[in-house]
């Protein structure tokens, strides 16, 4: 919290900007990247695409949670 | 700070996946077995029919998992997990967003973007390409599915980001009210240029090749060489019931991130008892929030 804001006007209530430097930006990317690598193993690997192989492991374990979740599946 | 919002969003993630998970045991999975039953009920009349008219069967492959474990355990961890992603996206957008929205305070922040992950991750892209139960979604157009899905959420998360960004720039100059409403039109008109220009499903090559030119591959009434209907189509409520929980299990899902997360994020941001202690000299009294 080093970087809080000052709140001058209790109307205009000031937040912080917490993303100013190379580790936020670096912390906040990698994140999204991991995130982004849950979403297409759960929705889309094994299906179009498969990163580990021909094998329907991770599609048919997910089966279900596919359809439910709205990515095209077969 | 960034770690903090991240773990707070992956816990609100997970706990609204879970909730989603106990949705779908409820009203989802009775859904999703009687349409696997109507996969099951006309693969058999094709398998016959295939039969008669003396044409090669096809085989159906062994199955890698069983029903009992998909629908109990494939599901719950793809929901949790798919939770936990999404709510990890939301506290980077959160935290992205932070100090650069104007006056949205921490917690409503939380519950706008919980909103725009709900309509841009999901709702958006349904709008084009809904989703189907089992039964519908053919094997050999797959690819083609997956790429024209990928594309429109880009495209839909894509606009939504230069909506807000425009929407902030216009704010200055012409006030929330009017930037608000022309980045939301900007949004809809692109939106709907990459809806009409991509295809629907039923036009896939290999669907009008084998199947006619339809608009969606929803499987219609199967017919005997007489053209006499030996299995009907899809049922259409079925089919309208599946739609309408999956939206459910995303809404609660994205809620449930909002909800959690703002009074998460509002104690992290302004802990209670501090907020007058900033460096500001002439600070005045506690904020109230």
């Amino acid at each position: 919290m080093s970087n809080a804001a000052a709140q001058t006007h209790p109307q205009a209530v000031t937040v912080p900007v917490v993303t100013a430097q190379t580790k936020s930006i670096a912390i906040l990317l990698a994140t999204a990247l991991i995130a982004f690598g849950v979403y297409y193993f759960i929705g889309i690997d094994q299906g179009a695409w498969s990163v580990f192989g021909k094998s329907m492991v991770i599609h048919e374990f997910f089966h279900d949670g596919r359809h439910f979740l709205g990515f095209p599946c077969h | 700070m960034e770690l903090k919002l991240i773990g707070r969003g992956v816990l609100a993630g997970a706990l609204g996946g879970l909730l989603a998970y106990v949705f779908a045991r409820i009203f989802a999975e009775p859904v999703i077995g009687q349409a696997i039953d109507y996969e099951s009920g006309r693969d058999a009349a094709q398998h016959k029919l295939d039969l008669a008219q003396g044409l090669p069967v096809a085989h159906e492959g062994h199955e890698i998992f069983t029903r009992t474990i998909q629908g109990w355990v494939g599901i719950g961890a793809g929901l949790v997990l798919f939770g936990a992603a999404m709510g990890a996206l939301f506290a980077v957008a959160y935290a992205v967003c932070l100090g650069r929205t104007g006056r949205v305070r921490p917690r409503q922040l939380a519950l706008l973007v919980a909103a725009a992950g709900f309509v841009l991750l999901y709702l958006v892209p349904f709008v084009k390409y809904p989703a189907n139960p089992p039964a519908i979604g053919h094997e050999e157009t797959i690819r083609a599915r997956s790429e024209l899905y990928i594309v429109t959420v880009f495209c839909s998360v894509l606009f939504g980001f230069l909506a807000v960004y425009v929407g902030q720039k216009l704010a200055a100059r012409w006030g929330s009210w009017r930037a608000t409403l022309l980045a939301g039109a900007g949004f809809v008109v692109l939106m709907a240029v990459v809806m009409l220009v991509l295809p629907p499903l039923g036009h896939l090559h290999d669907n009008v090749v084998e199947y006619g030119r339809h608009r969606t591959e929803t499987p219609l009434p199967l017919r005997d060489g007489t053209g006499r209907i030996v299995f009907p189509g899809f049922n259409a409520d079925l089919l309208y019931r599946f739609r309408l929980y999956s939206v459910g299990a995303q809404l609660i899902l994205w809620t449930t991130i909002g909800l959690v997360f703002a009074p998460l994020a509002e104690r992290l941001l302004q802990p209670p008892g501090t907020a007058s202690k900033t460096q500001s000299p002439q600070s005045p009294a506690p904020v109230t929030s």
